[in-house]
């Protein structure tokens, strides 16, 4: 797997797109792959306030539950509301359309705690 | 056995628990008896308790026929012995009945979704109340001086242990339903579940519609609850309810001196993430064949842990199974002949006997002796006629303290009502 | 090779909405001995609904050859052994179906005259003496109708006994390789969980004990046997770390098959504890309840034990419901009755020295079964184990084989599998409680099916991967399940 290099990444597996003061954010080809078959995913509202490190939301297959961890600090101005009725769109096309949220971020250049395309894909290496 | 383990004796088996742990003398238990014995000892205690009766009490327990064929399905080996089917290849009897309750339960109470049933109706108040919590996001909690006692005081400790303020609303001195006045100042915005109960404590059906408009103008989630499940045959279905929350004892279960029972809880389609309790899926195996399973399980305390719905382990599959059997015996037409004949047996005592409230009741009503007898002394002179009068309300509703709540139900015989109604206007 | 099953035909059998024809009734009901009264006259018209959409309309032989098909799809004790660990699966005596059902029992109503339910209480007030002499604590309640119901209990006590001296405290500290029910009950009391590593030894760690434990502490809940079956060896010290801050002990009691007559948890430290009447003492599952969750405690969480309780007055019982400091109640009426006393008709049959024999055996049973599997599947625990047994599926997964897979596979060789991944401690675990019901000769069949997996795991691993293959059901596809939960019957469906 070959992780886009314009994304950043962080440990809980979680992607960031950012464009100006947006943020997209997804969770990673390595976490569907860990959780399986996606059934349900549970996301935050527009209007809702996330703050980094904090839980924002969760995705579930059949057996597990996990929470997603906000990367940034922000609002959230859309959620990807397709992931309601195609869940399994997260193991197609986890860093494309399956994104989950869109988020205005509070700080746009406050990126310092966030991985590589290369430091991440050492770091899902070292895991499995 | 003990050679295959490499051990000498079965105390080493033990070593491994420490001595200052360790139980240093036998049980003081009596030695085991024999079958006989036990059969003896439980007769001997049986027959203590009131055999031969004729009774008029309902309350939230009712005494109704119990079909034999329940029985011999429930006592099946592969119903009563087996386990919780999270083995869907090996559990597919277990499913398959879980599936059809799930089902019986959206048609007779108008909901969309049911789980596969709760400890009983005092527990699934309280867990309907919690739903409604989560669902709204708010804090308070509305319930009804006219649901069952018993339910409120379960609400409050399950309520109270999550910080969450639980206010009653009162009932017409006159109709003994809910005094819907009462109730519309008492709603506010952080107001999360109205809850009403039908036919309420005192037997009377109540203005559910009304309620459920007074709820749903605030934002509020209207939960209803029921104790006699036998009125679900006759009475038009709380379409307007959010969640349903309630007992059914009365489908085949015995009285049992109050347990086990099995409760139910229903609600519309999109709760159903924040319903407690297991839920069974149709699906199909590999072989395209239908099949069912147990899903959703996310909600539950073992892949939640701390973040459950509800921490419940055990539902009440075995009893919830008598209901099952009790519901597809009586089927459509008997369900509904059941109900008219506990209604037209309550009216019979209700012409004798005057009920004391003035609103609509199915088997069960207050009443109030016009003579100077209370009813603990009409329900002495009852017992030597063999009869167990209704219960004395001063217990739970001081100011009906000279009432009593009677209930009639298809096995009442017209000649004790006759004995009942005459003590009562001596 | 396969010993203990062998193929059969089983009828097929539909939903019984699909048996369901117009007209068709199961049911006779008395004429009536009173005038028929209108519905809608007597209740409102608006009250008075039209007939249940879709419900079934069928006859009693349809309905007695439905129920039997289907029960013929299930596995049920009746049938073998159920290797569940911590689910103590054994045998169901029907003396106790029996006596539950005797008429003054079976139809006692909870409100009927105290001087008419005498013997109802008689066999509550025994079971309570019974079941305090076995645990060692000094005061019961039985009103908990199962044991995540017990759970919630115990733990509303301990925050009342902590309340009433001044401080309900926050945390609560659950060990990593609890039952999920332990932390999702502490959450629903308000309490913040405290997840609490286990040590090398799958046990809980004294010194992260003594530097986690403060005066914000509640309660630890604590499972001994732990739910790897092993005996906390430390639990003395462990209590006295939480005595020590004012903070109590609470022991979730699903392991007591281990320590009936050997040990007692009132001994050891426990100030609160419930106990699974549908594992330990013999009460049916039925499929998935009814239970009994009694809550134990020691004298100084007695005032607060739901009420009401039962009390002496002279020479009779009575319900006692002047309790101040009572939590409340946690159910309505007394306790699911018809599963005490099946309780106390198990307990009754054993007395003493057979309860004690009961765990000997249990706890033998267990061992037998991981000395005869130890060469085939790895043991991540290399502690002495009491009635329980937790093996990996680490030899197997180098093959691309996991515990799920094998316990499909046990299926094919005539058994229910043991518990699949849990303690969650152990990474793709097989818990094995065999219960002191199983016989030698269950148990080396259990053992031969076992070692026979393991086989198949080196020689054939798809035999495993795709089992069971012998199942009128094979596997079902719970993916769609959940992404597209159908979960009642319609027409057209």
């Amino acid at each position: 797997m070959t992780y886009p290099e314009n994304y950043r990444y962080t440990k809980e597996h979680e992607w960031v797109e950012v464009a100006g003061e947006t943020a997209t954010i997804g969770i990673t080809f390595h976490a569907q792959e860990e959780l399986g078959d996606i059934v349900y995913v549970d996301l935050p509202k527009a209007g809702t306030k996330i703050e980094t490190g904090k839980s924002f939301g969760s995705v579930e297959s059949v057996k597990a539950v996990s929470d997603i961890y906000a990367p940034v600090t922000g609002e959230v101005t859309e959620s990807n509301d397709t992931l309601a009725t195609t869940p399994e769109k997260l193991n197609e096309d986890p860093h494309g359309a399956a994104w989950l949220i869109k988020v205005r971020m509070d700080n746009p250049t406050d990126l310092t705690n966030l991985l590589t395309a290369s430091d991440y894909q050492k770091y899902v290496g070292a895991e499995s | 056995m003990l050679a295959a383990c490499g051990l000498r004796s079965a105390d080493e088996l033990f070593t491994q628990v420490p001595v200052e742990a360790r139980l240093q003398r036998p049980l003081n238990l009596a030695k085991g008896i024999s079958e006989y014995e036990i059969v003896d000892y439980f007769k001997a205690q049986g027959e203590r308790n009131g055999t031969g009766c004729a009774s008029f009490l309902g309350a939230g327990v009712y005494n109704h026929y119990r079909p034999v064929v329940v029985d011999t399905v429930v006592s099946r080996g592969e119903f009563l012995t087996s386990y919780t089917p999270y083995q869907s290849e090996i559990s597919q009897g277990t499913l398959t009945t879980i599936f059809e309750f799930q089902t019986m339960i959206c048609q007779l109470t108008g909901m969309d979704v049911a789980n596969a049933s709760m400890y009983d109706g005092s527990t699934a108040v309280p867990e309907a109340a919690l739903m409604a919590l989560r669902v709204t996001g708010r804090r308070r909690i509305l319930v009804s001086r006219t649901v069952h006692p018993e339910y409120r005081e379960v609400l409050r400790t399950y309520a109270g242990s999550a910080g969450y303020p639980v206010e009653e609303f009162g009932y017409d001195a006159e109709s003994g339903q809910i005094d819907l006045r009462d109730l519309e100042t008492k709603i506010d915005d952080q107001t999360a579940c109205v809850i009403v109960q039908s036919p309420n404590f005192f037997g009377i059906v109540e203005k559910v519609q009304q309620a459920a408009e007074l709820a749903h103008a605030r934002g509020a989630l209207l939960v209803f609850t029921f104790t006699e499940a036998v009125s679900l045959g006759l009475l038009e279905p709380p379409r307007a309810a959010d969640i349903v929350a309630g007992e059914l004892q009365s489908y085949a279960i015995s009285p049992s001196y109050g347990g086990p029972f099995a409760g139910i809880m229903a609600t519309k389609d999109k709760f159903v993430r924040q319903l407690p309790g297991r839920l069974v899926g149709q699906t199909t195996d590999t072989n395209g064949n239908r099949a069912f399973c147990l899903t959703l399980a996310t909600r539950e305390q073992h892949i939640r842990r701390e973040k459950a719905t509800s921490n419940i382990c055990t539902n009440q599959a075995l009893i919830a199974l008598m209901a099952t059997v009790f519901m597809e015996l009586y089927g459509k037409r008997g369900l509904r002949e059941l109900a008219e004949q506990n209604l037209s047996k309550a009216h019979y005592l209700g012409s004798k006997i005057k009920p004391h409230f003035s609103g609509p009741y199915f088997n069960e009503f207050v009443a109030a002796s016009k003579s100077r007898h209370s009813p603990e002394e009409l329900n002495r002179r009852l017992l030597t006629h063999r009869i167990i009068g209704g219960l004395p309300l001063k217990k739970f509703y001081p100011e009906l303290s000279d009432a009593m709540l009677l209930c009639a139900t298809e096995m009442s015989k017209r000649a004790d009502m006759d004995t009942l109604a005459g003590t009562f206007n001596e | 090779m396969i010993k203990k099953v062998r193929s059969h035909i089983t009828q097929n059998e539909d939903l019984i909405f699909e048996v369901s024809s117009p007209g068709k009734i199961g049911y006779q009901l008395p004429a009536l001995d009173v005038r028929a009264v209108d519905p809608a006259e007597a209740l409102g018209a608006a009250n008075v609904r039209e007939a249940i959409d879709g419900f079934p309309e069928v006859s009693e032989v349809e309905v007695i050859r439905h129920f039997t098909r289907l029960s013929t799809w299930n596995y049920a004790i009746d049938l073998g052994m159920y290797p569940l660990g911590s689910c103590t699966m054994k045998y169901n005596p029907r003396i106790n179906e029996a006596v539950a059902r005797i008429e003054g029992l079976a139809w006692a109503h909870p409100y009927q005259p105290e001087s008419l339910t005498q013997g109802a209480m008689e066999v509550i007030a025994r079971l309570e003496g019974a079941l305090c002499e076995i645990t060692g604590l000094d005061a019961v309640t039985l009103q908990p109708a199962a044991g995540a119901h017990g759970e919630l209990t115990g733990v509303l006590l301990v925050r009342a006994l902590l309340e009433s001296r001044g401080n309900p405290r926050k945390r609560i500290l659950v060990p990593d390789s609890a039952h999920g029910t332990n932390p999702a009950t502490a959450g629903i009391a308000g309490y913040a969980v405290q997840n609490i590593a286990s040590n090398r030894q799958g046990m809980v760690d004294l010194e992260q004990l003594s530097r986690v434990v403060d005066e914000d502490v509640a309660a630890l809940m604590v499972t001994n046997p732990n739910t790897l079956g092993v005996f906390e060896e430390n639990i003395v010290a462990a209590t006295e770390i939480l005595h020590a801050k004012g903070a109590m002990v609470y022991m979730d009691g699903a392991n007591m098959n281990a320590l009936l007559g050997i040990a007692r948890p009132g001994d050891f430290g426990i100030d609160v504890m419930h106990l699974n009447l549908h594992k330990t003492f013999s009460t049916p599952h039925g499929g998935g309840g009814p239970g009994g969750g009694p809550v134990l405690v020691k004298k100084h969480l007695e005032p607060f034990l739901p009420t009401p309780r039962l009390n002496r007055a002279g020479d009779a019982w009575t319900w006692d419901y002047e309790r101040p400091k009572s939590i409340g109640r946690v159910k309505a009426f007394y306790g699911n009755f018809g599963v005490l006393v099946r309780a106390l008709a198990y307990i009754l049959a054993h007395g003493g020295p057979g309860l004690r024999n009961v765990t000997v055996d249990a706890v033998l049973n267990a061992n037998y079964i991981r000395h005869k599997l130890r060469p085939y599947f790895d043991l991540p625990y290399d502690r002495p184990n009491m009635h329980e047994v937790v093996f990996s599926d680490d030899l197997q997964s180098a093959k691309g084989i996991r515990t799920g897979d094998i316990a499909k596979r046990l299926i094919d060789y005539g058994f229910h599998p043991y518990t699949v991944s849990f303690p969650l401690i152990v990474h793709g675990a097989l818990m094995i409680e065999p219960t002191e019901t199983e016989s030698k000769a269950e148990l080396d069949l259990f053992i031969d099916a076992m070692i026979s997996i393991a086989k198949e795991v080196e020689e054939t691993p798809t035999t495993v991967q795709q089992a069971p293959r012998s199942t009128r059901t094979s596997r079902v596809d719970e993916v769609s399940a959940a992404r597209k939960p159908l979960l009642k019957w319609q027409p057209g469906l």
